[in-house]
Formats: C-alpha cells, structure tokens, sequence
C-alpha cells in the first residue's frame, strides 16, 4: 500500500468517525416496554427472573407450544395466551394495541431489536374479554392466579391501572 | 414410577367418567357433568389408552338444523365474518351439513361431515413436513407452525375436511389459533378434551335435544359411545379406503 | 468427423439484450405477482378450497417434468454412447437445471407461507412423497451439477459415463416421485394410478426434448452457428416417437378407467361433459399438442421445413401445459365420491362440479418461472462454453459422408 493510498484511507476512516459522533452523544434510544397487569409471582415478578426472561422467553414458548400441540400438555405457566393476557394492558380508552403498533408489548421490543416473529399470524395479539373456552386448565398453577386468562373479564379496571403503575414489568 | 401413576390415573378417570355418564342419563343430558368429573391435570401427557371418537345417527340429525356448524362456528371463530374478502368458496368450514339423497329411491338424510379423524390419515401420510400430524389418543390435527401451506393434505383428504386460509385474519379467538397461509380442519376440540369436556359440536347438539351425536373413547369397551357401536354398529364413510376413522354413522 | 469445440456467445447484440429485457420483465412481473398474491393471500388468486392447486402448480408441474425431460440428450450421449449427441449433452445438463428452477421457484412462491422454506429444507416426514420430491430435487441439482463438470473440466472427462449413468437414473426417479405426487392420491378418482409415473417419465421425454429443441434452434439460429439437417431431423423424429408415447398412456389411462364402472363418472367429466376440460383435452392436448406435432414432424415435405417442425415442438410444449392443466385443474374440479349412488348437496360446494378462473397474477407467476428458466441458459452460455461452435453434419455424425 503506497502512502498515498494510506492516507487517503486514514481520511475516510476519520471522516466516518466524526459522522458517527452524534448517535453517542445523546442517550443510546430504548424501547419504551408497557407495564404488565400483574405480577405473576411475588418473587421473580414475571414466571421466571426477569432477565432470564428477557434472555429466554422464546425458549419457554417454543418448549410449551410442542408440548401443548403434540402432547396436550396444557399448564399455562408458559403459555402465549397467559402472556398476552398479562403484558398487553389496556390503553387509556381501555382498547389494546395490536401487534402492529408499537405500543403492543411484544412489539415494543421486537421492532427495537428488528427481530420478526411469527406468532400473531395465527395467534390473537391481545386478550380476550369475553373468554369463550379454557386456555388454561391449570387449577393448581401457581402463577397468573386471578389474572390468568380464564378470568380475565374479572380484572376491576382500576386494580389494572394500579399495577401498571407499579413495579410489575 | 410415571407409568403407575398414568395407570391409577386412567383407573380414576373411567372411574368418574362412569359416574358422570350415569349422571347425565338420570339427570339432565349435556356436558356440564362431564366437567365436574376429575380433569386430566394440565401436565399430563395424552395417552394412547384412549382414542377419541364420535358417533352420529343420521335418523337423528334433523334436515334445516345446524346447531352442530354453529356452535363451531362460534367456538372458533371462522365462517363468513372472519373472511369477508374471500368468495364464499374460500372460506373455511370445519364443519357442513350435508344433504343426501338415494338417486334410486328418493331417500333424503342430513347429517354433519367434518375430519373424521383416521387411524391412518392420508393427510399425516402425504405432509412433507410432518405438520399434519395425529395425537396419540387419535385426534388429527394440523401443527400450523410448521405448516408450510402446500395444500397437498387437502388432495389427499377423502372427506374434503380441510381449509385453507385466504385472507389475513385478526383477533382470532385465543382457543383458535388460525391464519393466512395455512390449513386447518375439526380439531375435535381437543382443547375441551384435554380438559374433559366434549366437543362443542356434540353439546350443540344435545342442548337441541336431537342427541345425534356421541363423543367418547373408542378403547373403552364400556363408554357410551362403545356400548352403542356394539349394539347398532356404526359405519365409516368411504369404508373401502380402510383408513379406520374415529368419526361413525348410523343410517347411512 | 472433427473435434467438437465449445465456445461461448459474444452476447453484445442488441438482439441479446432486448431478449434478456424481455425475460426480466417476466420475472419482475412474477416477483410483483408473488407480492400480490403473498400478501393479500390467496383470496385474490382463483384458487379454492376445492381447487386447491392451481394456474402455478399448472406450470411448476409442467417445468419439473420437462427439466428431467431436457437431460435426454445428455442421457442418450453418455448413457447410450451416441456421439452424434454428445456436441449438445452440456447444453442439454444446462437446460434442465434451469427448467427446474424455474419450475421449483414457481412451486414454492406459490405456497402458502413461502418464507417458511427452511422448514420444507428441515423439518421431513418420509412417509410423504412431497418430502421424497424436496430430496430428489435437491439431489438433481447436485448430480447433474456435477455432471456437467465432469463433461466440461477434460480432466474429469473419464468420469463422464458414471456419472451420466448416475443422473439417469436419478431423474427416472425423479419423475416417477413427480408422477407418484398424483399417483398416491388414493382418494381422487382423476389421479389414483400406478400409470401416473411412468406417464409422467414419458411426458418428460417428451416435453423436455421439445423445449431442447426450440431453445437449440433459437441459439443456433440467433448466433449463425451451423446446425445440420441430420442432427436436427433425428432430433425431430425422436421427439416424434415421444409424443406418440405420451398419447399412448393417455389412452391406455383412460381406457383403463372406462373399464371400471366405479370411474364412468370422471371420464364422462373429463372426456364429454366437462366443457372447458373436455375441450382443452381433445382439441388442446390431443389434437393441437399431440397429432398436429406428429403431422408436422413426419410429414415428408413438411417435416423438412424447419419453421413447421419448430411450431410442431411449439405445440407440443402448450399441448403439455394444456395436459397439465387437464390432469391438476380438471382432476379436482370432479367432486370427490363419498356417498356412492346419491345425491349430494352443501354450503361446501359437495357433489357439484368445482369451478375455477385462473387470476391474472397466478398466469404471470407461472410464466415467470420459464422467464426464469430460461435467462439462466440465456445468461449461462454468454459465460461458460455450453453451445459447440458448430452442429453442422460433417461435425457431429460419425456417419456423415461427405457428398
């Protein structure tokens, strides 16, 4: 490499540099996350810590939904419905964000870190008000409790707007 | 150890799925009873001991009513609403009513036609990648996440039972899980299933006091369902195909 | 006889690149179409949950068959030892890797969730026939791609019997898994036959040779290369035998069929009540896509003529589209029978004959996948040496005499 062509590089690097500068100069941008409902579980918050779920959601979903479809297998601690139920609160009109809009739980993050999903094709993207049949048969599970998804419609609007308001993430 | 336990378990369960079947006769028909009998605990596997089926007397099947197509329509959310762009040969019926009449003797029936949940599935058989698959108490169902929407169960299906979506759905219901690109068919309501119940279909049905329909374990020599198949015998449609299917009729 | 030299074409002539231009607009109406049709769904094509394989599948199963069909000539030169073949076996190992790419494109984007591929490339059940086609297909890319290195690196050029051998037999597998696709379907009166692969074997031959045969005439005559009369006249009567052997299964399936009461009702549909079917098989298939051709190829003046036996090979490959479009369209617009002896009748269109319009967009993407084969041998033989410099007779025929 001739000094010349060194040269002109260390110009083009320096220049891409400076035009970098500005992205670090102000906050690094975050995804705004709404509030779940509740929390599952006194101790962890949601149904495992937090961080491992922010880690490993797609794991626990993906692990449940083979076993629901394959061994009938329905304990609702993992399950999508539960999750939605949960995590996609009600706006200030009490209506839900689709997950179109960037409002929506799911969305929120997944347009942040451009990972594409491929659930809410088939999947309902918000709760079902008037619930219809029984996501969830799990009578013994220890999470969810009067949020799961069967009892949905029970949730007094003002306990919901308390806890989003509070620490359940 | 796992296996002893499932043993008990089954023991319980016909245990109390007798007192409930004798409930229903002196009490009131309909699936209510069904539901306060012991559910399967949700962390339990489905087991081969069982194999789901259904048995439907067509003398019983009234010409004009659909509460059966209905009640599914209602339970998972499909019919003309949820698929307003498609023509009306597009959208999905996981359920019909057909109409038969004898070319030879003029002899008119009704009865409900759905995936008749084989033995040996010509659907599973031909489906590249295994979406259509069958659970091991029998019920058929279509694994839509790895569905790739090639439409070739659909050919190879005898009974017509299966659709495929046009359109881009929204706001399915939770128990429904259905979309564009896809095929889908009667689940038998497995979800109910899992949970005791019977299908929406079968308690439609009842509750039109028509009771065409029985729903029960094929296994089980003392179920109703076997009780009655022993007594008045059950045929399968499109028989000489040999494909032992897990829905029967009477009076064809 | 001369040694065979390869060489690539110049590809700078206007007329090269307005062909090229032609065949992408093809193709971008395709990917335009698949757009459309992916993301609107299905309802905006002619499709159905009756007919469930439509205008696309007409043209994917047409192409994948004649992709087997275009490795005759290779075939007949490394398998059968027929040297006067040989000068055309890399252009013909060329073609039938890009007729089933554009067949297999065809098939894939018009699948209901084509961004799921990777689970058709991951997830296989074997029972299933379909799974067996994905591995076939898969395979034929690999053997005759290697084939084609053997015939075209000298070094390897030893190699090139075995590996012939290996491709034939492949592609014969191939097609009678392409056949067996319909053959399996035990529950379908149209389909539901062990004649159905080799029919199939015997429709590749023949549409296969016929598309060689334009695509050659075309290169040859668009880059003034020599192509003698006798190299092309075998070519003509070989495709001539072959579509005789395709009417022959046709007629000894539906014979068959006409025997068994059980089926009276699909034939009596597709041979003389089925309107546009019945139409589209007897003047169509049988009379445009298969006596004509042999009319024109046998005749003794007409057979000479090389613009009638090009609009002959012509006719054979929309005679093949139209037998295409009989057995997939025709063959599920035939009710299925479950309740023998009755009337039937529902909201699920039971016991009526099914309709279907093809949609524009389903028509466009199917001619995209010939676009698509087609550019591939375009661009192809601009690069690498598929095409000999010369077929003229003293080049090729090991028997020519010089007169």
């Amino acid at each position: 490499m001739s000094l010349r062509q060194f040269s002109q590089k260390l110009v083009l690097v320096a220049a891409g540099l400076l035009l970098a500068l500005p992205m670090y100069a102000g906050e690094v941008p975050s995804p705004v996350v709404p509030k779940a409902k509740a929390k599952a579980n006194e101790e962890f918050g949601c149904v495992e810590p937090v961080t491992e779920m922010r880690k490993n959601h797609m794991k626990f979903i993906l692990h449940q939904r083979d076993d629901t479809m394959y061994k009938g297998i329905r304990t609702s601690k993992y399950a999508l419905a539960e999750c939605i139920n949960c995590h996609v609160s009600p706006e200030q009109n009490g209506t839900y964000a689709s997950y179109d809009e960037e409002e929506h739980f799911c969305n929120a993050c997944h347009t942040y870190a451009a990972v594409n999903i491929d659930c809410f094709g088939c999947h309902r993207d918000t709760p079902e008000e008037a619930s219809l049949g029984q996501a969830s048969t799990d009578k013994s599970d220890p999470y969810h409790k009067d949020f799961a998804f069967n009892k949905n419609s029970s949730v007094p609007k003002k306990n919901v707007d308390a806890l989003s308001s509070g620490g359940a993430e | 150890m796992e296996k002893e336990n499932s043993l008990l378990d089954q023991a319980r369960r016909a245990f109390f799925g007798k007192v409930a079947a004798a409930a229903a006769v002196t009490v009131a028909p309909g699936m209510v009873l069904y539901q306060v009998a012991q559910a399967k605990p949700a962390a339990e596997k489905v087991t081969d001991k069982v194999r789901w089926g259904m048995l439907i007397n067509t003398t019983k099947c009234a010409d004009g009513c659909d509460a059966c197509v209905t009640a599914c329509e209602t339970e998972y959310g499909w019919g003309p609403e949820s698929e307003p762009l498609s023509a009306p040969n597009q959208r999905a019926q996981w359920i019909r009513k057909v109409k038969l009449t004898d070319k030879a003797t003029g002899y008119a029936q009704t009865l409900p036609l759905m995936c008749q949940h084989c033995e040996i599935p010509p659907c599973v058989d031909v489906c590249p990648t295994g979406a259509s698959m069958k659970r091991v108490d029998g019920i058929v169902l279509v694994d839509k996440h790895i569905c790739i929407g090639c439409r070739y169960c659909m050919m190879a299906c005898p009974y017509k039972a299966r659709s495929f979506v046009h359109e881009n759905l929204t706001d399915q219901n939770v128990n429904a899980p259905r979309g564009k690109g896809t095929v889908e068919s009667c689940t038998m309501c497995v979800q109910r299933v899992d949970n005791d119940g019977i299908p929406a279909c079968v308690e439609a049905c009842n509750a039109e006091n028509h009771n065409a329909m029985f729903f029960g374990d094929l296994n089980d020599p003392q179920s109703e369902i076997s009780i009655e198949l022993a007594k008045n015998g059950g045929e399968q449609i499109r028989g000489d195909l040999g494909l032992n299917t897990g829905v029967r009729y009477q009076g064809i | 006889m001369k040694k065979i030299t390869f060489s690539v074409i110049e590809g700078r002539s206007g007329g090269y690149l307005a062909l090229l231009g032609i065949l992408g607009a093809f193709i971008l109406g395709a990917l335009g179409a698949t757009y459309y049709m992916e993301h609107n769904g299905h309802h905006v094509t002619g499709m159905n949950n009756q007919i469930v394989w439509g205008t696309p599948h007409v043209f994917a199963v047409f192409l994948i068959v004649a992709a087997s069909g275009a490795l005759n000539v290779a075939s007949i030169s490394s398998v059968f030892n027929k040297t006067a073949y040989k000068p055309l076996a890399r252009l013909s190992g060329l073609l039938s890797l890009a007729l089933l790419t554009g067949g297999l494109l065809v098939l894939v984007l018009d699948l209901g969730r084509p961004d799921r591929l990777i689970v058709a490339m991951t997830y296989y059940n074997f029972k299933s026939i379909f799974a067996w086609n994905i591995i076939l297909y898969n395979g034929f890319f690999v053997i005759v791609g290697v084939y084609l290195w053997m015939m075209m690196e000298r070094r390897m050029n030893k190699y090139t019997h075995a590996a012939g051998v290996t491709a034939f037999v492949w592609r014969l597998v191939l097609t009678t898994g392409t056949g067996s696709i319909f053959g399996f379907l035990v529950a379908r009166q149209a389909y539901d036959a062990a004649l159905m692969a080799p029919m199939f074997i015997v429709m590749s031959f023949s549409y296969g040779l016929a598309i060689f045969l334009l695509v050659t005439m075309a290169a040859y005559k668009w880059t003034d290369r020599p192509f003698g009369d006798a190299l092309f006249s075998r070519l003509k009567n070989l495709l001539g035998v072959f579509v005789a052997g395709v009417l022959y299964f046709v007629m000894v399936f539906h014979l068959t069929n006409l025997y068994a009461t059980e089926h009276h009702g699909v034939e009596a549909f597709l041979l003389r009540d089925g309107a546009i079917y019945t139409q589209l098989f007897w003047i169509g298939q049988v009379l445009l896509g298969s006596l004509l051709p042999l009319l024109l190829f046998y005749h003794p003046t007409w057979g000479k003529s090389r613009t009638l036996v090009g609009l002959g090979a012509l006719l054979v490959v929309i005679g093949g589209l139209i037998q295409m479009y009989v057995i997939i369209i025709g063959g599920q617009a035939y009710p299925l029978e479950m309740f023998p002896g009755k009337e039937v009748s529902s909201s699920f269109s039971d016991g009526v004959i099914n309709s279907y319009a093809p949609s524009l967009p389903e028509v466009v993407l199917g001619m995209g996948g010939i676009a698509i084969a087609l550019i591939i041998v375009v661009l192809a033989v601009k690069v690498l040496g598929f095409l000999p410099n010369s077929l003229a007779d003293e080049d090729v025929d090991p028997h020519h005499k010089a007169s």
